[in-house]
């Protein structure tokens, strides 16, 4: 009883000191610009349905922006449309248009500096270079927004939802396509991207980097030109989600590039040309992955430590590792591979052969990249029985000692 | 000519090998489908029979049946026949015999259980491996001029464009490494017409793994119509030219 006491208290003074302003064409106010300027720390202004191209809007006070029936900013190709900075601000449920695009500042549909606590709910942004642009800011919420770009060349067009300097942030739930990057990291910290869908960007899905602390979580990334990329980073944990079609000679699920102390768990990786690659990364935990019908499931480089692949399954991969060392200071166990012929004589489930799981083709491969017009040939299928016979060039130590009889159970 | 079609077709239906490889390939593909749980498994260890099994068989019955047949063709001979009718019927005959087998013992459990792009790229390549297949032995065993040489060079044949031929690109691609072999590995596809097969089907299969270097090239070249065309063309040759260098051998031929 209390607590809804308190509760109505706050909401009526609230309501006693907070004004509305309403902007529309039929309105006293026709203009944002005007009512932004009207308007003090706490009001609420509601955009009126309408097409509304005013220039560059800077907010820098504490107000709510609410759009009613999906009103239109509009940058006419020349301007950034809404500058934010200071912190308690909300945008929601606004249609940016055509923001414009310089070769000298990175013009944004929506920019956001210095600021804190800010939500950017249900928006629609279209034809935007930059699209959300958030930089030195923190503790603010990027939820539901619907970003589509014009899909031109790298470097004329701008990033989905840019963050530079920034720490305690929430990404969720948005859907980002056509951009340079879908979603872009660097100096983020204690962060969450969750939920998201990032397809067709020209480079990656996700472009993380010197961005320790974060998570990702239950995320789409589809048919990126490169996929993901996270680097040069600890402590990132990567879960439930699914790295799809993401086809090229340097596309990948994920690109771990300098990694250390991180999980990778419950994602699926389905046909990308490499699935995980990996260098100078450690002590990254990578379980209960699934990996289906990729080109590579993993390629780890000679300098890669103290990683720990478990129960991951593995169906249809054209090749399950790469490695271009003779060595591996990796652990692999309890992962099931579907090209795995063994027994398993007292029924544990776990094979009673360790597998390798480098293949003597997979090798040849790594060394000669034309060779792969030979992939599945009758010759290629004697040399790696050879190789199984007799190992010479694969990795004596790359080995799963308790490999799975069954596909683990995730 | 149709008449005589059907002589050799009754002939070898006859003799029951022809049934026999049917049902041996159809007990294989169906006990693959239903061994492996996963499909594309079983579509992969299929690619190999059909890669191996059906050349060999192929090549190895043909040689045995001209020569069965021998006295068959010299009493035709003695008829009011051209021999290049004569040849080109016991081509036909054969070519449609092997065919049908492989029709029923990959074709329908592919369409029962993979019935897809994979299954159906299989299914053009097999029976495009056969005709060409049949086309070089009758090209083999018409050059040669006993049933053991001919056997012999058939197999020779089979042992060269199966094993040795892929391990000769092997080389060739390592010893030349240094330097951009993108586009003559498409040339030396063309040359070997169970490579050509092969990644005809490989385009459908494992394209994820293709996407990357040298496979985006085959992608762009063999993905597209013209590769298509390309391809198909190319089989066409495979299945004319040995045909045709066979029936000037055989007109010229002193039996």
């Amino acid at each position: 009883m209390k607590s809804i006491l308190i509760l109505i208290f706050f909401f009526s003074v609230n309501c006693l000191s907070a004004n509305t302003i309403v902007v529309g064409k039929d309105q006293p106010i026709h203009a944002l610009k005007r009512a932004v300027e009207l308007a003090k720390n706490g009001d609420t202004i509601l955009l009126k349905q309408g097409s509304y191209a005013e220039g560059n809007i800077v907010i820098g006070k504490s107000i709510t922006l609410i759009g009613i029936g999906m009103p239109v900013l509009d940058g006419l190709q020349k301007n950034e449309i809404l500058t934010i900075t200071g912190h308690n601000v909300t945008i929601k449920g606004i249609r940016f248009l055509n923001a414009g695009y310089s070769s000298m500042n990175d013009y944004a549909a929506l920019k956001i500096v210095d600021a804190t606590n800010i939500r950017i709910e249900q928006n629609i942004i279209e034809k935007a270079s930059f699209a959300i642009h958030i930089a030195n800011s923190t503790f603010s919420t990027i939820r539901n927004n619907k970003i589509v770009g014009t899909n031109k060349s790298e470097h004329s067009s701008g990033n989905g939802i840019h963050l530079w300097k920034c720490g305690n942030m929430k990404i969720e739930g948005n859907s980002i396509q056509g951009h340079r990057d879908g979603i872009y990291f660097e100096f983020v910290t204690h962060s969450t991207i969750s939920k998201n869908v990032s397809e067709k960007n020209i480079r990656y899905g996700l472009h993380f980097m010197f961005s320790n602390d974060d998570a990702y979580l239950g995320n789409t990334f589809r048919n990126n030109g490169a996929g993901v990329a996270v680097m040069y980073t600890r402590n990132v944990r990567m879960e439930n989600n699914l790295f799809e079609n993401n086809w090229g000679p340097s596309a990948y699920g994920i690109l771990l590039k300098d990694i250390s102390d991180s999980h990778i768990k419950n994602n699926r990786f389905v046909e990308n040309t490499v699935a995980i690659h990996m260098e100078g990364s450690s002590r990254i935990m990578i379980e209960k992955n699934t990996f289906k019908a990729n080109g590579w499931a993993f390629k780890v480089q000679a300098s890669c430590d103290d990683n720990t692949f478990y129960k991951n399954n593995f169906f249809g991969n054209s090749f399950d590792i790469a490695t271009n060392g003779d060595k591996s200071l990796n652990t692999f166990n309890n992962n099931y591979w579907d090209k795995y012929e063994a027994y398993d004589i007292n029924r544990d489930g776990i094979g009673d052969k360790p597998y390798h799981p480098v293949s003597m083709y997979a090798m040849i491969v790594e060394q000669n990249p034309t060779t792969i017009m030979l992939m599945n040939s009758f010759m290629i299928k004697l040399l790696d029985k050879a190789e199984k016979a007799i190992p010479s060039l694969t990795p004596e130590n790359l080995v799963d000692a308790a490999p799975m009889m069954k596909p683990n159970k995730l | 000519m149709t008449r005589l079609i059907r002589y050799v077709l009754y002939d070898i239906l006859r003799n029951k090998v022809v049934i026999t490889y049917a049902l041996f390939l159809f007990v294989v593909s169906f006990s693959l489908f239903q061994l492996e749980e996963n499909e594309s498994k079983a579509i992969l260890s299929l690619l190999n029979i059909v890669l191996i099994v059906v050349p060999l068989i192929g090549m190895i019955f043909t040689t045995i049946h001209y020569y069965n047949s021998y006295e068959f063709i010299e009493l035709m001979l003695s008829q009011p026949l051209s021999r290049k009718r004569i040849l080109l019927s016991e081509f036909t005959g054969v070519a449609v015999s092997l065919l049908c087998a492989f029709a029923f013992g990959v074709g329908v459990p592919v369409l029962i259980f993979s019935f897809n792009d994979t299954g159906f790229a299989l299914l053009i390549a097999g029976g495009a491996l056969t005709l060409i297949f049949t086309s070089i032995a009758f090209l083999a065993s018409v050059k040669s001029r006993d049933k053991a040489r001919g056997i012999g060079f058939t197999l020779l044949l089979w042992f060269y464009f199966a094993l040795i031929y892929d391990g000769l690109v092997l080389l060739v691609l390592f010893s030349f490494s240094d330097y951009p072999m993108e586009k003559f590995t498409l040339l030396l596809s063309a040359l070997n017409p169970i490579d050509l097969a092969r990644i005809s089907i490989m385009l459908k299969m494992d394209v994820s793994a293709l996407m990357g270097y040298t496979g985006a090239l085959y992608k762009n070249f063999f993905g597209t119509g013209a590769g298509m065309l390309f391809t198909g063309s190319i089989m066409l040759l495979w299945i004319i030219l040995p045909l045709w260098w066979a029936v000037t051998a055989f007109n010229k031929k002193d039996m």
